[in-house]
C-alpha cells in the first residue's frame, strides 16, 4: 500500500516537473516548485525520513517559494524567449538522463539490510545513541553530535550564502529616509487577513520553539524550526507592513543574529577543548558524560536556529528594500 | 461498536474525498477565477472537516486526535482567510468576474 502510495507522490513529482520546464509563467513556475517541495516532502515522510520531510516542507515549500516571490516581484513574470540551441541542450539532457538510470542498476534494492548504508556505521550509531546521549530521536544525535562537523559546515554555508546574498542584493534605502507614501503598509487596511493573521503568528512562532526544542525527541531541530519561526516572522511583515517587521527585530540585530548562531555552535566546540576533551566533543561538557551531550547539542542547535532565522529573514528584507 | 465506527469513519472519508473531487471538478470547468476559487475554496473546507473527522474517528481517544484538532482548527482558519486573500488580490490586479455577455471576449484568454 505505501509503495503504491509512493509511486503515485513520485508521478505527480514528475508531472509537476514536466510543467515546470514547460510554462514560461515564472510566477506559475514558482508555485509549481512549492507543490514539488511539498511531494518530495510527503514521500520523504513515507520512507520515515520525518526529520528531512519536515525541512523540506518548510524550506522547499515554505521559505524558498516567498523568496523566489520576492525575487519575482523585482523582476517581469514572463520568461524570455528560449535559448537556440534546443539540440544541444537536449542531447545533454538526455546523455545525463541516461547516465543516471545506467548507475541506478548498481544501487541496492529499496530496503535491503545489506546495502552498504546499512552496513558501515549505521548500526554503531542506533546501539550506541542511547548509551552516549540517551535521546529517543537517533538523527538528532547523528546530526548534532556524532556528525557535528558535518553539520557545523553546513551552518557556515548558511552563513556564508546569507552574507553572499546581502552582497548582492545590497541593503537598500533605511526605512527611516523614506518617504511615507513609499513605505509599505502590507495588509493593514484588509481586516481579514490581518485578524487571522494575528491570531495565528503566536501559535507559528509557538510551534517553532516547540520544533527547535523538541528535536531530541521528535522529528525536529534548529534548521526546521529556523525556517518556521523566520516564515511567523515574514507574515508579520506582510500583514503589517515592513517598517513594523523592522521594528521588532532591526537589520542590525538580524545581522548579529546571523553571527552569533555560527559563533556558538563553535564556542561550544572549543569550550569542548578548553575543558580537556576534541574539537565539539560535548562529554566534557558536564560532569555526566550524557549529560553533557544533551547539553551540547540543545546548544548547537540552538545556534542552528538563530543562524537560518536571522539568514533567512535578512535576504527576505534585502529582496523588500530592493523593491522600493 | 468498533464496527460502527469504522463505517461511520469511512463514510465521512468518503464523503470528504468526494467533497474534494467536487471541488477539483469545478475548479476546472468554472468559467473564471471567482468562479473557480468558490467551488475549490468551499469544497475544500467541507473536505478537511470530513477527512479529518473520519481520521479521529480512526484514532480514538489519543493524542493524535487533540493534534488532528489542531490541524483542523488551523486549516479552517487559514483556508478559507487564503481564499479570501486571493479573491482581494484579484480584484485589486483588475481581474473582472465573468458575465455571460464578455464570454466571447474571455474565451480566448483563458
Amino acid at each position: 500500500m505505501i509503495v503504491i502510495f509512493g509511486i503515485f507522490l513520485l508521478t505527480l513529482l514528475v508531472i509537476t516537473a514536466i510543467a515546470i520546464v514547460r510554462t514560461d509563467n515564472l510566477f506559475v513556475a514558482v508555485m509549481l516548485m512549492g507543490i514539488a517541495s511539498l511531494l518530495i516532502a510527503g514521500n520523504f515522510f513515507l520512507l520515515d525520513a520525518a526529520d528531512v520531510a519536515l525541512t523540506e516542507a518548510a524550506v522547499g515549500a515554505g521559505i524558498s517559494t516567498v523568496l523566489f516571490l520576492s525575487a519575482l516581484a523585482l523582476t517581469s513574470e514572463r520568461e524570455r524567449s528560449k535559448s537556440s540551441n534546443k539540440i544541444l541542450s537536449f542531447t545533454v539532457v538526455a546523455t545525463a538522463a541516461l547516465v543516471l538510470i545506467y548507475a541506478t542498476f548498481d544501487k541496492p534494492r529499496f530496503g535491503d539490510p545489506q546495502a552498504p548504508s546499512q552496513m558501515h556505521v549505521a548500526p554503531w550509531y542506533l546501539e550506541k545513541t542511547p548509551e552516549y546521549i540517551d535521546i529517543p530521536n537517533v538523527v538528532t544525535a547523528v546530526l548534532g553530535s556524532f556528525r557535528g562537523y558535518d553539520t557545523l559546515g553546513e551552518v557556515f554555508v548558511v552563513f556564508t550564502a546569507g552574507i553572499g546574498v546581502l552582497f548582492l542584493l545590497g541593503s537598500g534605502a533605511p526605512l527611516g529616509s523614506l518617504p511615507p507614501e513609499k513605505i509599505n503598509e502590507g495588509l493593514r487596511h484588509h481586516l481579514i487577513p490581518r485578524v487571522v493573521g494575528r491570531v495565528l503568528i503566536p501559535f507559528i512562532l509557538l510551534f517553532g520553539l516547540y520544533v527547535q526544542f523538541h528535536g531530541e525527541y521528535g522529528p525536529g531541530g534548529g534548521f526546521q524550526a529556523g525556517a518556521i519561526i523566520a516564515a511567523a516572522i515574514i507574515l508579520f511583515a506582510l500583514l503589517e507592513g515592513e517598517q513594523r517587521a523592522m521594528a521588532v527585530l532591526p537589520t542590525r540585530l538580524l545581522l548579529g543574529l546571523m553571527a552569533f548562531g555560527p559563533l556558538l555552535y563553535v564556542a561550544v566546540g572549543v569550550a569542548g577543548i578548553v575543558l580537556g576533551g576534541n574539537f565539539l566533543d560535548y562529554s566534557v561538557l558536564s560532569s555526566d558524560s550524557v549529560k553533557g551531550q544533551q547539553l551540547g547539542i540543545l546548544l548547537i542547535e540552538a545556534g542552528v536556529g538563530i543562524t537560518v532565522t536571522g539568514v533567512l529573514l535578512s535576504i527576505f528584507h534585502a529582496f523588500a528594500a530592493r523593491g522600493r | 461498536m468498533t464496527t460502527l465506527v469504522d463505517i461511520l469513519s469511512w463514510v465521512l472519508l468518503t464523503l470528504g474525498g468526494l467533497s474534494v473531487l467536487i471541488g477539483g471538478i469545478g475548479a476546472l470547468r468554472m468559467p473564471d477565477l471567482y468562479t473557480r476559487m468558490h467551488a475549490a475554496s468551499v469544497t475544500d473546507s467541507m473536505g478537511t472537516i470530513l477527512v479529518l473527522l473520519g481520521i479521529m474517528l480512526q484514532a480514538g481517544w489519543s493524542l493524535a486526535t487533540i493534534k488532528l484538532i489542531a490541524i483542523l482548527l488551523f486549516l479552517l482558519l487559514t483556508g478559507p482567510t487564503s481564499s479570501n486573500a486571493l479573491a482581494s488580490a484579484a480584484l485589486l490586479a483588475g481581474t473582472r468576474p465573468f458575465e455571460e455577455a464578455d464570454q466571447d471576449d474571455n474565451e480566448g484568454q483563458e
